[in-house]
């Protein structure tokens, strides 16, 4: 069965992955026995935080069925964090000190991998996260190399999310619809600090001017006086900035007949349980995602995406592909170290570069502001925006890939619509 | 036109507050009973209710139907399982009950979340409305579901007025939460009028979770934060009090509506309980307390 997904997953991926793994025996591992393990510590019973688990998992039963690392397997032990930044630490020191784990992989919650990272510095742990995107993080190895070079960001960080939105926002919103002022609305997190600062300096350079910014509690149950006082300012669009929060928001919106588009970044739309989660209230709804079911980035992006739908039952999160792309990019490093001492994992951590889901796989070097956080652009991992339309995610942007048009609720008034 | 958001917005929220809260002040009232797995009462109300609509197309009313259901059962679960073992445990002594009823619940509301995050994960779930579409009152773009939700919150407590003040069986109610010795002196049996006060409360939780799931939707992480809700409004109320219960709803909800609207909606939660300090601080006894 794992053959034919092989096959699909073509031949020069397959190529570049066994390269990526390395496929010879080591002399410096030979002392090293027993599968090698890496600590999955995520929110079991978040959506986003199982998809991270199965992403890890999806990507060890691949290298294990393809000989493993060195002829070691891989095995991923699971830990709760429970969405809490004390119960994480707690893992993370269960992981490396009682487990023994190489390198953990761990949470889309930037707060939780701000805490996370002192522990992989202390304890000398290659430990990347696959979705959170506070700036502090890789600020924090830029700025401090020797003592946090083990901690990696397998996705982009908010700045880089922000000019994101703005270059989509350009081509969907101010282009496409003609519309000229944009609202922010993001929830109040380590991660949209950035996010907000860029917004607010790209939107307007995108053709958007900003009337309106609104932070919230990531508490927040109620959104009907955001959503009036967003409406008070009469924008064209609102621009998201959430993932702590989904469902609500978008339901409300929904509901109170919300005549503004939602565009920007709303991390649990991108799961495809979203939709029923919602009753449907996602209809129209635009966010950034990774990628969307039946778009190839790279010959591994619908392989990886069918094999989560056969063993788990749904399409994952983004964090999904990306958990899946860290923890090969670590059986590679492993495996080109032909060690699991994690500064020789580290060294060549740095040199990976390889296909992945969701594109070209690499960090950015010591040099860079944004130290050891995926690369961003066309030739690396580039990103997409999709649109929930009756049901399905469809990719809307960028228009080299997507060939979609938006569609959006009766309800919603686009500059288009109001000029009829 | 924004006081008149205000006003809108406040009624409903605080009628569902109200909602929520008379089943707990009433528990308490009768049985003694300060129940903190209420809010896992409610979450699972909302969440089977959602599931039942999502996955076997029961649609709005019939997800609400067996939301209702569910409460109802849970309520029952937990006075069989967790509350009438303690009241009957010859190792509890009597003066001690109820102290270890409120740790008994506490623990099992903990455990009805983390049995929701297992089998539902801990993502919010909306229920569908169940009149979808808006309606223009005076200028202010209204959800007709927001409308019904406060209809049938009044509606259910009034019938629940009605039922306590003007049947024969609201007057035991009464005698019970007032000297339940007299009304066992007089014949009656406590353990069936518990029975209905568990019943009531089970109807009235779970129609407060599915309304709550139709209107903001509902999370097994909400469990505890609806527990204090509840709790801070009958303490603001008055425990035992049906009448201070629902005045407080109506004080925390605009006082909540108000900051969200006025200040800003991360500052929501503050007032109440201000409001609930200085309460406490001038009267402990809550707005229409007597015990």
């Amino acid at each position: 069965m794992r053959q034919g997904w092989i096959t699909r997953a073509g031949i020069g991926a397959a190529a570049a992955l066994s390269l990526a793994i390395g496929a010879s025996p080591a002399p410096a591992q030979a002392a090293e026995k027993g599968p090698i393990k890496i600590g999955v510590i995520s929110e079991q019973s978040a959506i986003v935080g199982q998809s991270i688990s199965h992403g890890a998992e999806l990507a060890a039963d691949y290298i294990n069925a393809h000989g493993g690392v060195d002829g070691r397997k891989i095995k991923i032990l699971l830990y709760d964090d429970h969405s809490s930044a004390a119960d994480a630490v707690r893992a993370f020191q269960r992981a490396a000190e009682q487990d023994h784990v190489k390198a953990v992989v761990t949470t889309f919650i930037s707060e939780i991998a701000l805490a996370l990272e002192p522990w992989s510095a202390r304890l000398h742990i290659p430990t990347i996260t696959p979705g959170a995107a506070s700036n502090l993080i890789t600020k924090q190895i830029h700025d401090n190399y020797a003592r946090y070079k083990y901690m990696f960001e397998g996705w982009f960080p908010a700045t880089i999310l922000a000019q994101a939105v703005c270059d989509s926002s350009h081509d969907l919103f101010a282009k496409d619809l003609h519309m000229k002022t944009a609202a922010i609305m993001s929830e109040d997190a380590d991660w949209t600090k950035p996010l907000d600062e860029g917004y607010v300096k790209c939107l307007p350079k995108a053709g958007l001017k900003v009337v309106d910014e609104v932070a919230f509690n990531p508490d927040t149950t109620d959104f009907t006086p955001i959503f009036n006082k967003i409406e008070a300012k009469h924008p064209d669009v609102i621009i998201t900035g959430i993932a702590h929060v989904g469902v609500q928001p978008t339901v409300q919106w929904h509901d109170q007949q919300v005549p503004i588009p939602f565009g920007g970044i709303s991390a649990q739309a991108t799961n495809l349980t979203f939709w029923k989660d919602t009753n449907g209230a996602a209809n129209g709804v635009i966010t950034q995602t990774g990628t969307v079911p039946g778009l190839a980035i790279t010959p591994l992006t619908i392989p990886v995406g069918e094999e989560f739908v056969k063993k788990y039952g749904h399409f994952p999160a983004f964090v999904g592909f990306t958990a899946y792309d860290a923890v090969q990019a670590l059986a590679g490093a492993m495996g080109r170290a032909h060690s699991t001492n994690p500064d020789a994992v580290v060294t060549q951590m740095e040199k990976t570069d390889m296909v992945g889901t969701l594109g070209q796989y690499a960090f950015h070097g010591r040099k860079s502001k944004y130290t050891h956080s995926l690369r961003y652009g066309p030739k690396w991992v580039p990103t997409v925006f999709m649109q929930w339309q009756n049901g399905k995610q469809v990719c809307v942007w960028p228009a080299s890939k997507c060939h979609n048009k938006m569609i959006f609720p009766p309800f919603i008034k686009t500059t288009k619509t109001a000029a009829k | 036109m924004l006081a008149l958001q205000i006003l809108i917005d406040g009624f409903a929220i605080s009628a569902l507050y109200g909602l929520g809260a008379i089943g707990f002040t009433l528990m308490f009232g009768v049985c003694g009973v300060l129940n903190l797995a209420h809010g896992g009462i409610m979450v699972i109300a909302g969440i089977i209710g959602w599931w039942a609509a999502a996955n076997y197309g029961a649609g709005p009313y019939g997800g609400a139907a067996i939301g209702v259901l569910a409460g109802l059962v849970a309520a029952y679960v937990t006075y069989f399982a967790i509350i009438r073992p303690v009241q009957r445990s010859r190792a509890i002594p009597k003066e001690e009950e109820e102290i270890f009823v409120l740790t008994a619940t506490l623990l099992w509301g903990i455990m009805l979340q983390v049995g929701l995050d297992y089998l539902f994960s801990n993502n919010p779930v909306t229920m569908r409305s169940m009149i979808p579409g808006v309606i223009s009152l005076a200028g202010v773009r209204t959800p007709r579901n927001e409308i019904l939700i406060a209809v049938v919150c009044w509606v259910v407590i009034g019938l629940l007025t009605l039922l306590v003040n003007r049947t024969r069986l609201g007057k035991q109610l009464l005698a019970a939460s007032i000297n339940p010795r007299a009304l066992t002196l007089l014949g009656f049996e406590l353990s069936r009028i518990y029975m209905v006060v568990w019943t009531i409360y089970g109807l009235l939780a779970g129609l407060a979770g599915v309304l709550l799931a139709s209107f903001i939707g509902v999370s097994s992480a909400n469990a505890g934060a609806l527990t204090a809700s509840a709790f801070t409004i009958v303490i603001l109320g008055g425990l035992g009090s049906v009448p201070g219960s629902l005045i407080a709803a109506y004080v925390v909800g605009y006082a909540e509506t108000i900051t969200a609207y006025l200040i800003a909606p991360t500052l929501r939660p503050i007032p109440a309980l201000l409001i609930l300090v200085v309460v406490l601080y001038l009267r402990p006894q809550g707005l229409l307390g007597r015990r």
